[in-house]
């Protein structure tokens, strides 16, 4: 294993060397930010190369209005909230679920199958599932909702906040932090959406996209292929998790989330606004739209004061350039969604330390 | 038709002929032993030695039955290894049960027939105890607490403060297993049946490696908060750095497996029988040769060393790929990620 970092460090220092410039690479997938802070990839890197997490975390990108939506709900005495456990931190407006969790009315579920069980399990109470994430875990939205139709399970809904990848991507390079030159395209998301789904990029924007698994060899060997890119002066789309990617991904999977979803503009923490960029569920389902079931509007949130996540999310400052980080701002007192999830970038550089 | 399973009833705790007959019955015959038999408000303790170590731990884990262990088996292990690693032999604890109203009697005899075998296998005594009942809903089925008596070994002098630059890093065994068989068994992934908790106690293990060899400087048991807490807390009490060689540190492949699926970091999840001390570095070997000839240590491995601090203490890993990165005190609860 370590032949091939050596080998991948060699051809980033060489490409480097030909470029003669600083090269900003993005990842937009949280657990690749978890896997470069945990193995300390960013240590063995040369200066010049910069790595910046950009919106790959499902809980980071989630807006504000989104947030005290859940809390919303949380609040009625007709209502179970059935929650990935990232979501538990994530301060609203006024508290976060942990607050509410003594009431016993917020359960962490594992799947959108243990929410959609728990429904079955407790007819007094309507279950909402607090369905978020990237195109990896919207697909079994999409199949508990068309169970839940099947069953005629009325007390089920779900409050889709779903996002897709690449509108995020457009939205960045359009105008938000071009000076990333090349993306480190999410492992898991590719697996759905196929390695393909950025040939857009690589052909609009002329940047670089390979796609890599978790491993940090892997990671670095995708780095490498970058850096290698860059200096030859080239911009292509390569997969290096080819066993588990494919160029069209999971067809079926693909497939589910058309049949119950479809895009709609929405807001993401940092970014703003963005053209078909969330998932909302189809006329034929709305029943179990917990928005539309509940009457609440799915608008901008305000953000807590002085939190700069959006601005990290789009990679253009560091956690650390943050007043709040590290004193008012940290893991046990999140002020900001970054802080919150194990994803999250300023939860990872303060987990794992700048040297990371 | 099948019988009702016997339960508990509060009047099991209300003192009266319930009480003692849970106790007579089904308590003490498990515990055989003259200084509990007479049901004396306290037991009368004979001891050789003039230092004593005294500890006191409570259990509440859930689920109370999980692979390699239950609620039982852990409230003796987990208090043995409090003494085991102040360098003590452990001789006596206390048994306190709080139980749930309506509990099954035979869940309960199944946790006092592992406190029993627990006690026998790690040689230790129950000498007093209590039973209380709570309304339903007060208690999550059951809480135990043991509070443990050792007789401190001769020659052994433990303390944060005769930590030096150079000492190594010695630790038992592979880490994590506890934490993520029961965080996995919690949340009922279906990988749960190839992991297992390590919940053991260690003294036969600690009392032989003090025997033998005199650079033992510090130990601990890396319980709650896992390796990184108990090396963190080894730098904040020493003022001295440690840099520790991810290489070195044993995980079992299905262990990291399930803490990878649950994006937890394994450095971080619970042990119940493991220790790490810091040794001498001209006895380290030997101190190697000991744990790896004992069947709860022969995994062990030193996993890095004391340094000098340079600006503050802090935990150093050098990473599997040659990087480097901080491990910090974990700060409480981790939770299942998704994406």
């Amino acid at each position: 294993m370590l032949d091939r970092i050596v080998h991948a460090q060699h051809t980033i220092d060489d490409a480097c060397r030909r470029l003669g410039r600083r090269i900003t690479i993005m990842e937009v997938c949280g657990t690749h930010t978890v896997s470069i802070f945990r193995s300390g990839i960013r240590s063995i890197l040369p200066e010049r190369v910069k790595l910046l997490s950009g919106p790959g975390c499902p809980v980071c990108v989630t807006d504000q209005g989104y947030v005290d939506a859940v809390m919303q709900l949380a609040d009625r005495d007709d209502c179970l909230i059935a929650t990935y456990g990232d979501m538990i931190r994530v301060p609203g407006s006024e508290g976060s679920l942990e607050t509410r969790a003594s009431q016993g009315n917020v359960h962490v579920v594992l799947s959108s199958e243990d929410a959609l069980q728990l429904a079955r399990e407790r007819p007094d109470k309507t279950v909402v599932f607090i369905a978020v994430g990237f195109e990896t875990t919207a697909p079994a939205t999409a199949v508990v909702v068309q169970e839940a139709a099947a069953e005629r399970i009325e007390n089920f809904c779900i409050l889709s906040g779903h996002k897709l990848v690449l509108p995020a991507m457009r939205a960045l390079l359009g105008g938000m932090n071009d000076r990333v030159d090349a993306f480190l395209c999410p492992g898991h998301v590719s697996v759905i959406i196929g390695s393909g789904a950025f040939a857009e990029i690589v052909a609009n924007w002329r940047r670089p996209c390979v796609v890599a698994g978790f491993e940090p060899v892997q990671i670095v060997e995708a780095l490498a292929e970058i850096c290698q890119q860059l200096a030859a002066g080239k911009a292509e789309l390569k997969s290096l998790y080819g066993a588990v990617v494919t160029e069209k991904g999971n067809v079926a999977a693909q497939r589910m989330i058309d049949e119950s979803f479809e895009p709609a503009d929405g807001y993401w923490r940092g970014l703003g606004k963005i053209e078909k960029s969330t998932l909302v569920l189809r006329g034929q389902y709305g029943q179990f739209d917990a928005f539309r079931r509940f009457g609440i509007e799915d608008g901008p949130g305000k953000e807590n004061p002085g939190c700069r996540c959006g601005e990290v999310l789009c990679g253009l400052i560091e956690p650390v350039e943050c007043s709040l980080f590290g004193t008012r701002c940290t893991p046990q007192t999140p002020i900001g969604p970054c802080m919150v999830s194990s994803e999250g970038t300023c939860a990872a550089w303060f987990k794992y330390g700048r040297r990371g | 038709m099948t019988a009702e399973p016997e339960r508990i009833l509060l009047a099991h705790g209300g003192g009266g002929q319930l009480t003692s007959r849970l106790i007579r019955e089904r308590i003490v015959p498990k515990f055989h032993n003259e200084m509990l038999s007479e049901l004396a408000d306290s037991a009368c303790l004979t001891l050789s030695s003039g230092a004593i170590c005294f500890t006191t731990d409570s259990y509440v884990v859930k689920p109370l039955f999980f692979r390699g262990g239950d609620i039982g088996k852990l409230a003796v292990c987990g208090t043995v290894n409090d003494l085991a690693v102040s360098g003590a032999r452990p001789l006596f604890l206390s048994l306190a049960l709080i139980i749930e109203e309506g509990f099954e009697v035979s869940m309960l005899e199944r946790i006092l027939q592992s406190i029993s075998d627990a006690a026998r296998s790690n040689d230790v005594r129950i000498v007093t105890g209590d039973t209380k009942t709570v309304e339903r809903g007060s208690a999550d089925g059951i809480f135990i607490n043991t509070a443990g008596i050792g007789v401190r070994l001769p020659n052994v002098e433990l303390g944060l403060g005769t930590i030096q630059v150079g000492d190594k890093i010695l630790l038992s065994g592979t880490i994590g297993d506890h934490g993520m068989t029961i965080i996995s068994q919690r949340e009922g992934m279906r990988f749960e049946s190839q992991l297992e908790s390590d919940c053991a106690g260690l003294a036969e293990l600690t009392c032989s490696l003090f025997a033998s060899v005199p650079g033992v400087r510090f130990m601990r048991d890396p319980t709650r908060g896992g390796l990184s807490a108990t090396l963190n807390e080894i730098v904040e009490g020493s003022g001295l750095s440690i840099e520790i060689r991810e290489r070195e540190i044993p995980v079992r492949p299905e262990v990291q497996a399930a803490a990878d699926m649950l994006g937890f970091d394994v450095l971080n999840a619970a042990n119940e029988g493991k220790f790490v001390a810091v040794v001498s570095s001209d006895t380290a070997e030997q101190c190697l040769c000991i744990c790896q000839g004992h069947a709860l240590g022969k995994n062990a491995r030193i996993i890095g060393e004391i340094v000098q601090t340079r600006d503050t203490p802090l935990v150093e890993l050098r990473t599997k790929i040659g990087g480097r990165r901080i491990v910090q005190m974990p700060y409480g609860r981790e939770l299942p990620r998704i994406c």
